[in-house]
This record gives C-alpha cells, sequence and structure tokens, in this order.
C-alpha cells in the first residue's frame, strides 16, 4: 500500500498535509502565501491563495512531465537545385504539421508558461515507422500529400522530415500562480474550486476537470487539463440558475454545487467528450427550511452539510442517476465535508473545527459507521507568528477587494449595506483585546462567514431543539451569546430555527423524501434573506482562544487513498502505534525485530542445544513412532477416457514416512466403472506441479506428474467449495514438499513462472538443469506455489525479484514464501502482505444495420449474440457476466471501452462488412454490423510475499543478470512505465531489493519491452514494434548515453527482448523468436537477425545464455497445450542457438524467468545420471519431428 | 530405519537453520526447533525393583513438549519382561531420588532438575511405592488429555478470554491432543496457529500464559497476570517479567550470575519480547515454561 496525502488548511491560511502512513501534519513550507481552499487529486493540488489567485502544486514525480513538439521541413526536387526549399506555389509551407495545412516554423514554437523549459534544441528524427532512415531523415513521396518511403526513388519529386523538440515542466513540488493573463479577464475573485473527473478519460490522455466559483456565485469550467498541460488552458463560464456558493467535483462524473438558497445543483450530461457536461438539474436541501451549505461527491456517493452543521448522506447515487433518490440524516456536526478516493470521507467538526475521518467506509457501506477523529500533533507550531504577521496586509486587501467589487455589481445589491458594515468593521478588530489575536476573518473569506452564520443559527436554534449528537459535545461560550444579542442574526433567525423540524434532530439513518425538481425552478423565496444572513457582520467573533492549536478550515481527500484494510495511525499518538508504523515502512523485509540481537541468539542457542541434545544420539530408538496418515474427502474427477465429463470420486491422501526418512504419500482417486470398483494413484514426490483452475462454476484444480506433462493431460479434479479446494491444496503442497525436502522461501536461483490466471510459481533449479550434454529435463521440474497475483516477474542470481500486477503496479518481493490460500506453516509469518489487483472483464454489443431503422440490436438469425464475448459465440451479458473466479469482485460499474485496437466513433463503436470480420472505428458505406466493447474492473485481494514499489505504474521489467560469484553493489534495474517512458532504479542491492528512486530515461517514442544483460547491455522494443540499444551503460553511467536504432527483421514488428550473458533474443508480433547475429564486445548492436522458431510468445534468456520460451501450440499424447514453458536444448558457448526444444510445464502459462538461475552445471557427469537420462530421451525426441526444432506440433 | 530418518531431517533442519542465520531466518524454524526438540534418555530399573533376570537399561529420544508418561510404553513393555506380573504397579519415574512429575513437559523437567550434567539423562524407572503425595495418578492416557486440555484452555483464557478455543469445536480439540500424542507437527499447528493469533491493533495477547519454575521452591511454579505491552504502550519483556517476578534472576553487570533462566533449554536474553515468546516457545499446552536455576559454579 502506498503512501498518500491528506492535505488541509488551518484557519490562518497554512496548508499542511499527512500522510496515509505518517502520524504527524506535516506544513507545506513552500507556502509563503496563505491559502483559502484547496482541492488535491492523486497527482496535484489546485487551490486558491488570500491574494485572491489561484495555485498549483504538481507534485514531484521520477517520471517528468514533457510534451513532445514536432513540426514538418518540406521540399521540392528540380533539376537545378536537386531537393530545395524551393516549393511551388501551390505547395505546402516550408514549414508544416504533418498534414501540410498548418504553417509552423521551429521559431514559431513558444514554451506555454514560465513553467515548461525546453529539454535540448530541435533535431531530426531518424525513425520512420519503425525502420530508420538515412542519416538526414527525409523521407520521399511522388507529391504532397501522397505515401512517403524512407528510400528515394527515380520519382520522387519531393520529400520532408520530421523534427522533433521536447519541453519539460519544470514546476513541481511548489506552488504556482496559474498565469494571471488567463485570470484576468475574470469578473471576481474565486472563492471555492473542485477537482476531479479523472476517471473519465483513460490514460494516457488523463484530463481532470476544474470547477471554480466566483463571488458573485458564477462558476467556470478550466478547459484543457491534462497529462501534458497540468495548468489547462482557459476559463469559460457555465451558466447557473442562481448563485452557487459551493461545488464539488467527484473522480467519476458527479458534479454537485450548493446555491445560495440553500438549494443543490446537479450536473448533468457529464462525459467522455463533454468534462463540462450540458445542463443543471436542481435537488432540494435535504432538510426543508434549513438550506444547505456545502456538498461533497465522490464515485457513488453525495454528502451535505445544512446550516444546522448536519450532516446529510444521499442515497442512491451513481453515474445512471447523479441525483440520487433521498437524503440520510447522519450523526455529527461539521462545518465542512469531503469525499476523497474509494469514496472515503472527511470532515471539519463544527464544535472543535478538528478534521474528522469516516471510519467503515466501505464499498458495500459507503455512508460508513462512525465520525473519528484525526488527532495527530503537526510538525510547527512554532511558525504560527511570523506567518499571521504576513497575514494581516493579505487580510486587508481581501476585505477591501470584496467590497468593491461587490458594490459594482448589481446582483447583490439588497446585501450590499451589510457587506460594507462588515468591511468597516474588519478594522476595529484589533481593538477587542491586547493578545495577538488570530485574525480568523482575513482567512476564511465567505465560506467562513457563512459558517458563523450557520454558527449562530446552529446556536440558537440549538435551544429549540434536543442537544447535538453525542460525538461531539457541545459547548456554550457566553461570548457568543453576548455576540448574538447585538446580532442582526437574531432578527432573522426564528424564521430558520422555527424552520428546524426536530423530526431530523438528532437520528442518524433517519431518510427525508426526495425533494427533487428539475430545471432552475427552485425556491428562490429565502434566497433574500439568505443571502443577506450570509454577509453580514463578522467583526466580533473570536471562538479560539490564543492558546489553543489553530483550528481547520478546509480538508481535501482527493489524494488520499484508504482501503478498507489500510491502517491509519491517524487517531492517537502513543508508542504503541509508533511501534506498528515501523513495521509498515518501506524498508524491505528486515524488520528491526528480526535484526534483534535477543532474536538472532534464539536462534543460536536452539541451533547448538539441538546438536548438544541430539547429535550422538540419532541412533536413540525414537518415542513415539510415526505413523501413516491419511485424508479423505470426496471430489469430482475430469474422466480420463471419452466421453470426458465430471465424475464423483473419493479421494484419499496417505501420508507416511519414506524410505529415507523424508515424509512422503500416495494420492488416491477411487471410481467406479462399470460398477466395478477401481483406483487411480500417484506417488506425492512424482508431482510435479498443482494447478489451481478457478472459474466461475466449478472449484477445480490440476494434478500434474512428468508423464502427464508429456500427455498434456493432467488429473483435473473439483472441489466442493473454494474452501475445501484450498486446504486440500496447501495440504498437498505441503506434502509435496516435503517429500522434496523444500522448505522456506525459494533461493535466489528459482525459476519463476506466472500463469495466465495470474498464479505464481517457483521452480528450485538443480545443477544438471542447465548442463551441456544430458540436462534434466525440463518436465522433471518440480514448481511450487507462491501466494499473490502478478502478470510478469523478473529476477536475478542476487535475488532482486519484482513483480508486475494486471492494474501495471510494480511489486517487490519480500523473501517470504506462502501467503494466498498457504495459511499457517506452509507461509512466512513476518513477510507477507496484502497484494490487490485489478484487471478489466470485456463484453461486446453487437449490432445490425437494416434499411428501416439503421443500426438495431435486432440481428439475423445467424448472427451472433447480440451481448457476446469477443469470439461472438458466447452470450455474455452486462447482467449475467461474473467475474472471472469467485476471487474477483466487481469493483466499477459497465463502461464503453474506447482503447480498442482499431478505434471507435464517438459512441465506441466499430464498424464491419459483416461479423466476424476486422473492425475499424468509422463508419463507411461497405459496413452492416457495428459492436462496441463493454469493460468493467474487477478487484482480486490477496496475500502474498510481496511489497508494493509505488508510485509509477509498470508494463515491464529487466534487472541485470549476474554470474553465480558475481557482486554487484548497485543491481541494475530497468523498467518501462505503463505509458511507455524508461525508467532506471537507483539504489537496488540485495538488501534493498526496492531500490529508491526512478531515473528517466528520455525516448523519442513510447517503449513497451527492456532487457539488460550481463554486461550492461541493454536494449529495448519500441511500441512502434523496432529495436534499440543503449549506447555506454556500465556501473559508472546506469542510465547510458543514447539509442542506437536497430532495423527490425523485415516486415515484422518486434514485441519482447531479452539478454543473456551474450546472447539476444527478441519475439515479433507474429510469434517468432529471433537471434542476434554478429553481437561483439566491440559492436553490441550485432549485424542481423536469425530466426529460431515460430510459435514463441515469449522468451526469457538467462545469465548463462540459456533460453527458455513461452510456446503455443504444442502437442502433447493426449492434447495440444497453448502457453508452454519450453527450454532451448544444445545451448554451448560455440553454439549460443541450440537445436532444439524441450517442454515443460503448460499449457496456460503466461510468463517465466530464468534470469535468476545462474547454477552451472558440473562439469563432471555421475555416469549413473547419464544412464538415467539417456534412458529418458527417446521420449522427449519422439515429440520433436520438426525440422527446426520449432515447436509447432500441427 | 526409521531413527536414521530422523537423524536426516534434523541434519538437514540445522544446516538450513545455519544458512538462514546467514540470509535471514523466519520465526516458523523456531516453532519446529521447539517441537522437534528431543532429549536422550536412559532408562534404568531401579535396584529396589525386584527383578526374574538383569534388566538391561533402555536408551529412548524424548520429545521434550511431551508428557513422560506418554512417550514411555516401550519403557513399560521393555522392563515388564524382566518382572513378575505380581510385583508390577503403576510405573513412575525418578532422577537423582526426585520423583519425575509427568504433568510437567518432559523438557521442563530436564532443564529443571539435569540441564547441567552429562548426556544422556538417567532416569529410573519404579513400579513400587508410588509418592503418593508427589505424584498425580495416571492410569491412562486420557488423564494426560484432560490435563493437556486444561492447560490449554486456561492459557486461552488468558490470551483471548476463552474465545478461541472456545470457538473451536470438539474435533479441532481431538486434533490438538493427536497432534501432540501422534508427534504431528503439522496437524497440532494448523490448529495451534489460531490460539496464537491476536488482534493487530492490540499489540499482544491479553496475558501472557506462563509459569516459572524453581528447583529450590515448594510452590510449585509462579504465576501471574501479566500484559505483553505496558499501560504506556512499551513492550514488555522477559526481563521486566522477571523485575516483577523473581528479581534475584536479574544480575547487575559485575554481578557473577547467580540463576540461570531457561526456556527450552536455552537462555533467550532479557531483553526478549513477552509476545514473541509466547507465540513462539510456548509448549503445545500454551503456556511458556520458564525453569530458574542456579548457575553452575564451575
Amino acid at each position: 500500500m502506498p503512501s498518500s496525502l491528506l492535505w488541509a488548511v488551518d484557519v490562518y491560511g497554512r496548508v499542511y498535509s499527512l500522510s496515509t502512513v505518517g502520524q504527524q501534519w506535516e506544513h507545506c513550507r513552500d507556502a509563503h502565501l496563505e491559502f483559502k481552499r484547496l482541492t488535491a487529486v492523486q497527482l496535484c493540488c489546485w487551490s486558491i491563495a488570500c491574494d485572491h489567485n489561484i495555485y498549483l502544486n504538481v507534485h514531484a514525480s521520477d517520471v517528468p512531465i514533457r510534451y513532445q513538439e514536432e513540426t514538418y521541413e518540406n521540399q521540392r526536387w528540380n533539376p537545378v537545385d536537386g531537393f530545395s526549399d524551393r516549393l511551388l506555389p501551390s505547395d505546402r509551407w516550408l514549414w508544416s504539421d504533418v498534414t501540410g495545412l498548418k504553417h509552423q516554423p521551429l521559431g514559431d514554437f513558444q514554451l506555454p508558461s514560465e513553467n515548461w523549459e525546453w529539454e535540448a534544441d530541435w533535431y531530426m528524427d531518424e525513425n520512420f515507422g519503425g525502420e530508420p532512415t538515412e542519416k538526414e531523415g527525409w523521407t520521399y513521396a511522388i507529391d504532397f500529400p501522397a505515401n512517403y518511403t524512407k528510400d528515394k526513388k527515380w520519382n520522387s519529386c519531393v520529400r520532408r522530415r520530421r523534427w522533433i523538440r521536447y519541453r519539460r515542466y519544470k514546476a513541481q513540488d511548489t506552488w504556482v500562480k496559474i498565469p494571471s493573463e488567463q485570470t484576468g479577464s475574470l469578473p471576481d475573485p474565486f472563492n471555492d474550486i473542485t477537482c476531479g473527473a479523472w476517471e473519465i478519460t483513460e490514460e494516457p490522455r488523463g484530463c481532470l476537470a476544474l470547477w471554480a466559483v466566483s463571488l458573485q456565485g458564477k462558476v467556470w469550467f478550466r478547459c484543457g487539463i491534462n497529462h501534458h498541460n497540468p495548468e489547462g488552458s482557459s476559463w469559460e463560464e457555465v451558466p447557473v440558475p442562481g448563485e452557487v456558493v459551493q461545488i464539488s467535483c467527484g473522480p467519476g462524473d458527479l458534479v454537485w454545487a450548493v446555491l445560495w438558497e440553500g438549494h443543490l445543483l446537479v450536473r448533468e450530461g457529464i462525459g467522455r467528450d463533454c468534462l463540462k457536461g450540458s445542463s443543471w438539474v436542481m435537488v432540494e436541501s435535504p432538510s426543508p427550511g434549513v438550506g444547505a451549505v456545502h456538498v461533497a461527491v465522490g464515485v457513488n456517493v453525495v454528502w451535505a452539510v445544512t446550516k444546522d452543521h448536519k450532516v446529510w448522506f444521499r442515497r442512491g447515487v451513481n453515474s445512471h442517476n447523479p441525483c440520487g433518490s433521498g437524503w440520510i440524516g447522519m450523526v455529527g456536526e461539521m462545518v465542512m465535508i469531503n469525499v476523497g478516493l474509494n469514496d472515503q470521507v472527511w470532515a471539519i467538526g463544527f464544535e472543535d473545527r478538528a478534521v474528522y475521518f469516516r471510519q467503515g467506509v466501505t464499498a458495500s457501506e459507503l455512508s460508513g459507521k462512525a465520525w473519528k477523529v484525526v488527532s495527530v500533533p503537526r510538525d510547527s507550531e512554532r511558525s504560527h507568528s511570523s506567518a499571521s504577521a504576513s497575514s494581516l496586509q493579505s487580510a486587508g486587501c481581501f476585505f477591501g477587494g470584496e467590497v468593491r467589487l461587490q458594490s459594482q455589481a448589481s446582483v447583490l445589491s439588497d446585501a450590499e449595506p451589510e457587506t460594507e458594515r462588515a468591511g468597516g468593521e474588519v478594522v476595529p478588530t484589533p481593538e477587542i483585546g491586547d493578545v495577538p489575536k488570530p485574525r480568523i476573518p482575513k482567512v476564511t473569506s465567505d465560506s467562513f462567514i457563512s459558517e458563523l452564520v450557520s454558527d449562530r443559527e446552529g446556536q440558537i436554534s440549538r435551544r429549540d431543539v434536543p442537544p447535538a449528537g453525542p460525538s461531539i459535545p457541545e459547548e456554550d461560550h457566553p461570548e457568543k451569546e453576548v455576540e448574538d444579542r447585538a446580532s442582526p442574526a437574531q432578527v432573522l433567525s426564528p424564521s430558520q430555527s422555527g424552520g428546524v423540524d426536530p423530526q431530523w434532530s438528532n437520528v442518524d439513518l433517519e431518510e427525508a423524501q426526495t425533494h427533487l425538481t428539475s430545471g432552475p425552478g427552485g425556491d428562490a423565496a429565502e434566497t433574500s434573506s439568505l443571502s443577506s444572513v450570509a454577509t453580514y457582520n463578522l467583526a466580533l467573533e473570536e471562538p479560539y482562544g490564543p492558546d489553543e492549536h489553530p483550528k481547520w478550515a478546509w480538508v481535501s481527500g482527493g489524494g488520499c487513498l484508504v482501503e478498507c484494510h489500510t491502517q491509519l495511525n491517524w487517531f492517537n499518538s502513543s508508542a504503541s502505534t509508533a511501534l506498528n508504523s515501523s513495521v509498515q515502512a518501506m524498508s524491505l523485509s528486515i524488520t528491526p525485530a528480526q535484526t534483534a540481537a535477543w532474536r538472532k541468539q534464539i536462534f543460536e542457542q536452539l541451533s547448538e542445544r539441538s546438536k548438544r541434545e541430539m547429535e550422538n544420539f540419532m541412533h536413540y530408538e525414537q518415542a513415539i513412532e510415526q505413523s501413516v496418515w491419511v485424508k479423505k474427502g470426496t471430489m469430482q474427477w475430469w474422466r480420463d477416457w471419452k466421453p470426458h465429463k465430471w465424475v464423483d470420486v473419493q479421494f484419499a491422501l496417505e501420508q507416511f514416512s519414506g524410505a529415507e526418512g523424508n515424509k512422503d504419500g500416495i494420492l488416491f482417486i477411487y471410481y467406479t466403472f462399470n460398477d466395478e470398483k477401481k483406483y487411480l494413484h500417484v506417488f506425492i514426490n512424482e508431482v510435479t506441479i498443482l494447478v489451481p483452475v478457478l472459474n466461475d462454476s466449478k472449484h477445480t484444480f490440476a494434478i500434474y506428474t512428468a508423464e502427464r506433462i508429456k500427455q498434456r493431460w493432467p488429473i483435473r479434479l473439483a472441489a466442493a467449495t473454494e474452501l475445501e479446494m484450498h486446504d486440500w491444496l496447501a495440504l498437498l503442497s505441503v506434502s509435496c514438499c516435503d517429500s522434496r525436502g523444500i522448505q522456506g522461501p525459494p533461493s535466489k536461483q528459482a525459476i519463476w513462472s506466472v500463469t495466465c490466471k495470474g498464479d505464481i510459481f517457483v521452480s528450485e533449479p538443480t545443477k544438471e538443469l542447465e548442463a551441456s550434454l544430458y540436462p534434466t529435463p525440463s518436465d522433471q521440474m518440480f514448481w511450487r506455489q507462491v501466494g499473490g497475483h502478478l502478470r510478469i516477474i523478473e529476477t536475478n542470481s542476487l535475488g532482486v525479484v519484482w513483480g508486475i500486477g494486471y492494474d501495471h503496479t510494480a511489486w517487490v518481493h519480500t523473501g517470504g514464501y506462502g501467503g494466498g490460500f498457504f495459511q499457517g506453516l506452509a507461509s512466512s509469518t513476518d513477510n507477507i502482505y496484502t497484494q490487490t489487483d485489478v484487471k478489466s472483464v470485456y463484453i461486446y454489443e453487437n449490432q445490425r444495420w437494416n434499411p428501416v431503422t439503421g443500426y438495431t440490436n435486432r440481428g439475423l438469425p445467424t448472427d451472433r449474440y447480440m451481448w457476446s464475448d469477443a469470439s461472438g459465440l458466447k452470450e455474455c451479458t452486462k447482467n449475467n457476466t461474473k467475474p472471472p473466479s469467485p476471487n474477483w469482485t466487481w469493483a466499477s460499474d459497465w463502461t464503453i471501452d474506447y482503447a480498442v485496437p482499431g478505434g471507435t466513433d464517438r459512441e465506441g463503436w466499430q464498424y464491419a462488412a459483416d461479423f466476424p470480420a476486422s473492425y475499424h472505428g468509422n463508419k463507411t458505406l461497405k459496413d452492416f454490423v457495428r459492436r462496441r466493447r463493454w469493460a468493467r474492473k474487477c478487484k482480486l485481494t490477496t496475500t502474498g510475499p510481496w511489497q508494493e514499489v509505488p508510485p509509477i505504474p509498470l508494463s515491464d521489467i529487466t534487472i541485470l543478470p549476474c554470474g553465480p560469484k558475481s557482486t554487484v553493489e548497485q543491481v541494475p534495474l530497468w523498467a518501462i512505465s505503463n505509458k511507455g517512458d524508461v525508467l532506471c532504479r537507483l539504489g537496488v542491492t540485495s538488501l534493498t531489493p526496492g531500490g529508491s528512486s526512478w531515473l528517466h530515461v528520455g525516448t523519442d517514442q513510447p517503449f513497451k519491452s527492456i532487457s539488460i544483460g550481463g554486461v550492461h547491455q541493454v536494449w529495448a522494443i519500441a511500441k512502434d514494434g523496432s529495436a534499440f540499444y543503449r549506447g555506454s551503460v556500465s556501473d559508472q553511467n546506469p542510465a547510458g548515453d543514447c539509442w542506437y536504432h536497430i532495423p527490425s527483421p523485415t516486415g515484422q514488428k518486434l514485441k519482447q527482448v531479452s539478454v543473456g550473458r551474450t546472447s539476444v533474443y527478441t519475439v515479433d508480433e507474429n510469434g517468432n523468436l529471433w537471434y542476434r547475429h554478429g553481437v561483439t564486445p566491440s559492436y553490441p548492436q550485432g549485424s542481423s537477425w536469425e530466426h529460431i522458431s515460430n510459435n514463441v510468445r515469449k522468451v526469457s534468456v538467462g545469465p548463462l545464455d540459456q533460453v527458455w520460451i513461452i510456446a503455443d501450440k504444442v502437442q502433447g499424447s493426449h492434447s495440444l497445450s497453448c502457453g508452454t514453458a519450453c527450454r532451448r536444448l544444445g545451448v554451448l558457448p560455440m553454439e549460443p542457438k541450440g537445436h532444439s526444444w524441450d517442454y515443460g510445464i503448460g499449457g496456460g502459462w503466461d510468463h517465466i524467468t530464468v534470469r535468476g538461475n545462474a547454477l552451472e552445471a558440473p562439469r563432471i557427469l555421475m555416469p549413473s545420471l547419464t544412464d538415467n537420462h539417456t534412458a529418458t530421451r527417446p521420449l522427449l525426441t519422439s515429440n520433436q519431428p520438426e525440422m527446426n526444432g520449432n515447436p509447432v506440433g500441427c | 530405519m526409521t531413527s536414521l530418518g530422523v537423524k536426516d531431517e534434523l541434519s538437514s533442519n540445522a544446516s538450513c537453520r545455519h544458512l538462514m542465520n546467514m540470509i535471514m531466518a523466519d520465526d516458523k524454524d523456531v516453532l519446529r526447533d521447539v517441537w522437534f526438540g528431543k532429549i536422550p534418555a536412559c532408562f534404568t530399573l531401579s535396584p529396589e525393583e525386584t527383578t526374574e533376570r538383569e534388566a538391561e537399561p533402555y536408551y529412548l529420544l524424548l520429545p521434550r513438549v511431551s508428557y513422560l508418561t506418554l512417550v514411555t510404553d516401550k519403557v513399560k513393555k521393555h522392563f515388564l519382561k524382566v518382572m513378575k506380573a505380581e510385583d508390577v504397579e503403576e510405573m513412575w519415574f525418578e532422577y537423582e531420588g526426585t520423583p519425575l512429575k509427568w504433568h510437567y513437559p518432559i523438557g521442563v523437567l530436564f532443564d529443571l532438575l539435569a540441564s547441567n550434567t552429562a548426556l544422556p539423562w538417567n532416569v529410573t524407572v519404579r513400579f513400587k511405592n508410588f509418592p503418593e503425595h508427589d505424584l498425580l495418578h495416571c492410569p491412562s492416557n486420557s488423564v494426560i488429555e484432560a490435563h493437556f486440555m486444561s492447560c490449554i484452555k486456561e492459557a486461552d483464557a488468558l490470551k483471548h478470554k476463552s474465545q478461541v478455543i472456545n470457538d473451536m469445536q470438539k474435533k479441532d480439540h481431538k486434533q490438538l491432543w493427536m497432534g501432540l500424542q501422534n508427534d504431528k507437527f503439522d496437524q497440532f499447528w494448523a490448529m495451534n496457529r489460531k490460539l496464537m493469533e491476536y488482534p493487530t491493533e492490540e499489540g499482544g495477547f491479553r496475558y501472557i500464559p506462563f509459569r516459572i519454575y524453581q528447583t529450590m521452591s515448594d510452590r510449585p511454579f509462579l504465576q501471574k497476570l501479566f500484559r505483553p505491552v505496558s499501560p504506556e504502550g512499551h513492550v514488555l519483556t522477559l526481563g521486566d517479567l522477571l523485575k516483577e517476578l523473581f528479581p534475584a534472576a536479574i544480575c547487575a553487570e559485575d554481578e557473577p550470575k547467580r540463576f540461570q533462566v531457561m526456556i527450552h533449554g536455552i537462555e533467550p536474553l532479557l531483553e526478549t519480547p513477552m509476545q514473541w515468546l509466547s507465540e513462539h516457545l510456548s509448549h503445545p499446552d500454551n503456556f511458556l515454561h520458564i525453569s530458574i536455576i542456579p548457575a553452575p559454579s564451575d
């Protein structure tokens, strides 16, 4: 769980942040400004300062925000000058964009704001569609516009080349003013701000919506904020049917606003193409007569606060029904409320102005359970005085500005006298006491005004109604009462408090009726009185004693990720919690307890004791004889013969002490065939792997032996329940490990693999595994499962193991084992953590065109289902589609997926002539069918020996493979981010496998695969399928200096690369495996590609240059398998290509890494071993009839 | 064959443990070491017993965590061969004249009475003159089972207000007992780990179940309510426990050591947290048995 930040502003305008793993508020030092409000998201924080300007704080990241500017230089050939700048009058500009329509010379490119800088000068792009061009980067064509080629032909009359230059956003971790020329045109200062909507558009666009409210109650939308433009481009006014005081935007498409009158507005029509939305719908205040003052929205929740400080929860809110269905009153009295990630809720209490966290908010219980006060100290109470000294001035400015502006505006004419008085009364404030008073009014602006108003109303109305909820005790301030008597609020209060219906007072979970009126026709009767109340006298309110901690004014959890299993240490700061948090720290694997002397002492003494008491007495008889232990159960078995079907069987595991003392066992499967009782048995020590195959209908698992791997036909069993299956798997797994004497964590040499279900397996290599003459056949390898869920694992022989989840989260191995369903003894205790993963389930909506009604969901009788899977063969509706297995739960609603290969139209449709055909994103005359893909996220929570490496999501990773005895201090580790950035990890050692930070390595285009070889040779594959070699990478220069473009094999787009000690192998998108020829120390780029095999999905080259692949279409004696781990036989130093394949575990395997195995085979083979292996040889060779050793079986 | 096998297992355990120490030891291994700890014993028939012919001594490896009467069926069979049926009453054991209480775990008896003597441990077998005031009768294994289960229940009352043990079913209780009786580490721990759980926010059990034994005291043992974490939130250690119950065991820097504080034949450092000790060095009965013996004067 990476840490994230909760942001808050105190009444002095100082900004603080609190980490989810921290225990104190950290003062944001950079802020020499005071802030009124802020709104945080994970990547940045927007705020309104007391100087009325909007500021942006983009959090620093190891990956910079950079933008590629490009322009094209166009030339035409003429017989005199050859190719020259002299173009025909009808031609495009000499410098233009890619279309040629826009004139854009190099000098016209300006930095969008002072917060950007150029990375370097313009340079020519010498990569053309994945292939390197000639030196100057020209591409040739007959004429503009036409198809360009990289080769000059006899008829090439024009040529062009692409120039690129990067600009980089430099203002990180600092508050930068959003350039004033953009805000200057606005009529009045901003008063509220909210940021969100990042879930609507997918990466890499990453658009954000920023909404702001001005003092006059107008609403503004900031356009063009996205990943490449964090500051956005311009403000657009959004018409509103009233005066808005506050607005809130959720991570998705929810936007709610509060009107002066106390009613609420809901924005409709927000979508992927229109973050701004289209119209407002009005929702009445939760409490009749008591208007809302504050609203906060999340993904599926809306919370509101009314003037009497009551907190309300809106029922039934979701993307389809943004208005929800009814209010529920909650316990607690708050002045403001904020909803963060995962719909978690924070609030500021009315009485104590403390920050509260809503406990127990889960997906199934969005309203949570109770308010808990966040009580952690602030890092500096001292900066107080200096801050307030400067704040006096800004306070004055602020109020002056407010008065002037409002008197100019006619909207608030009826409120004007009060406003002027308010401004007037600010001046005498210091006279009230001699003590240097915190200047409350200056900070809090009008929001504070309305709070003060509501404070009073609360005070008054509470005299009529029973006291507030139990969590916040009420206190009476005599000062206030004095104020009350003198204040005009008294005049108004009867009507206000009269409106308080006692039935709403303090009852939690009580529902209010729906008050939903659409359009701007809300109840405006109270408007005038309320707005005048809201601006009334605030001069003398002084609720805070000088010795108290400053109160909080604002909190924002939009960047704060709290999940139900997150342990927060925010609620008391005693020593015991400090102890707990130390365990959570990022220092991997080694907790203080593990290094403690007492622990070491116990291990040593126990070892000594065993030696002393037992070593010389092992010939003594055992007091307790070991007996056979049997466990029985019933299961279903997938019958070995046709017709294949599930049959009920009795299942028994007999365990006993084997001949050499280690435990062993036999597995019996009793079945009846033709009324005859029969059984099948497997020796536990022959089992090579147990694979859980959980699907939505049955809890099944597969048992393989070497023989059954050859057959591609495991014993398939199904247990009645998931729990039963896990019990059996855990027991069988322990039994298998015992019989092979394997226990504890995987060794550094271990070979790791991952199945298509994300299950992780590990195998301990023997020295004979990579023997050159007679290696151990890979189908005899024993694999055991390790907890967790990953898509990719990479490792090296120093024990550094990293993984990447389906959701691109990076994980590092903690050195433990077990987790998942391996409870208790099959699992280590200290280094198992919660692991989550998220993936999408896809279904397709199919439609056919007919001349009458156009596209409809009525297909031809021969057509596929109107809702189907990708193949169209299986019906998959939104309702009947389940998560992939019981381990997964839905984490979102169905949404249209626009990120489909081939592109889509604005509604996500892809068109084709008929099913099934190739689909494209725009409708043509020849198209008669269309489809669109719907995606729904599902989430898995499990445990395993993995710890998250935040914050950058990754798509590929590679670790330097080392020789058996090498000592490397800093382990080179490279990765590709999910956006395609190349990254180099710093600070990775065998003791700190997680490393410290990323170094960004610039590239001209996004990358997708990377691999580093034994002598720091780094190869990578770009998204366009071309290969690159990184020059000059060494220990001293870990990031190297430049990329060399390596041409791909003709006509192929490369997909993945793996580099061993010297060998370089790549796989292309058509499943071909290529070997790089001519790689020498002096010419590491090599000379040409040689085709080795087809039907290859992935390759892993190890530190001994051993070659392992994941192959498709491997024929076994019983069945064909896809996704099979295979090893190249006959690989020798002088023969790095080997000669044939040896088939191991599969199908259903997605990934394997042998990069940890640097165990070299013993030079002299025992004769007996040799015999043993020759005996198995014929079996192997019989599986390999192909000429080139291709794993093609059919 | 069997003993050979065990040797392999133990030596592989030992070498593995050594390796683990180099890298990073896992607390799991402590549980294994504790469970598989064995004491070599030489049983000789008391000269006071009347025999038909001379009885050979009987050598046996006794599990430290088990009970004498539970693991000595073979001893009984061996000596019955040389005795007349009428001379045989209930079997009992003594060491250097001290009757051995079967209801203490074997390891505790050994640490308390014989830890600094040469191995094997010479135990005298008696069939007559049962010391009624020193020993409990043990007519069958069901008495041991009852004693064992009552200890577990008492321990869980201290640790979890009996919540965990009461949530278990009868067969779960049986699994604990059978695990001990048949020396099935996995079987026992599959169930026992539930008894070792605690809510993370508490930082440990409610109270630590422990017993302190001394050789020279008339009291059978010391027992007291003791929490793993102090009210101020500090982790309490073995030293803290001794300070409270047996301050004499803690000696100043310059003083010669007067007492040895032994658990499972080892002397943990005083700064070892009690919670960790309770989780890892408790006997199967879920009590931490601590023996305090005078330091050898050599």
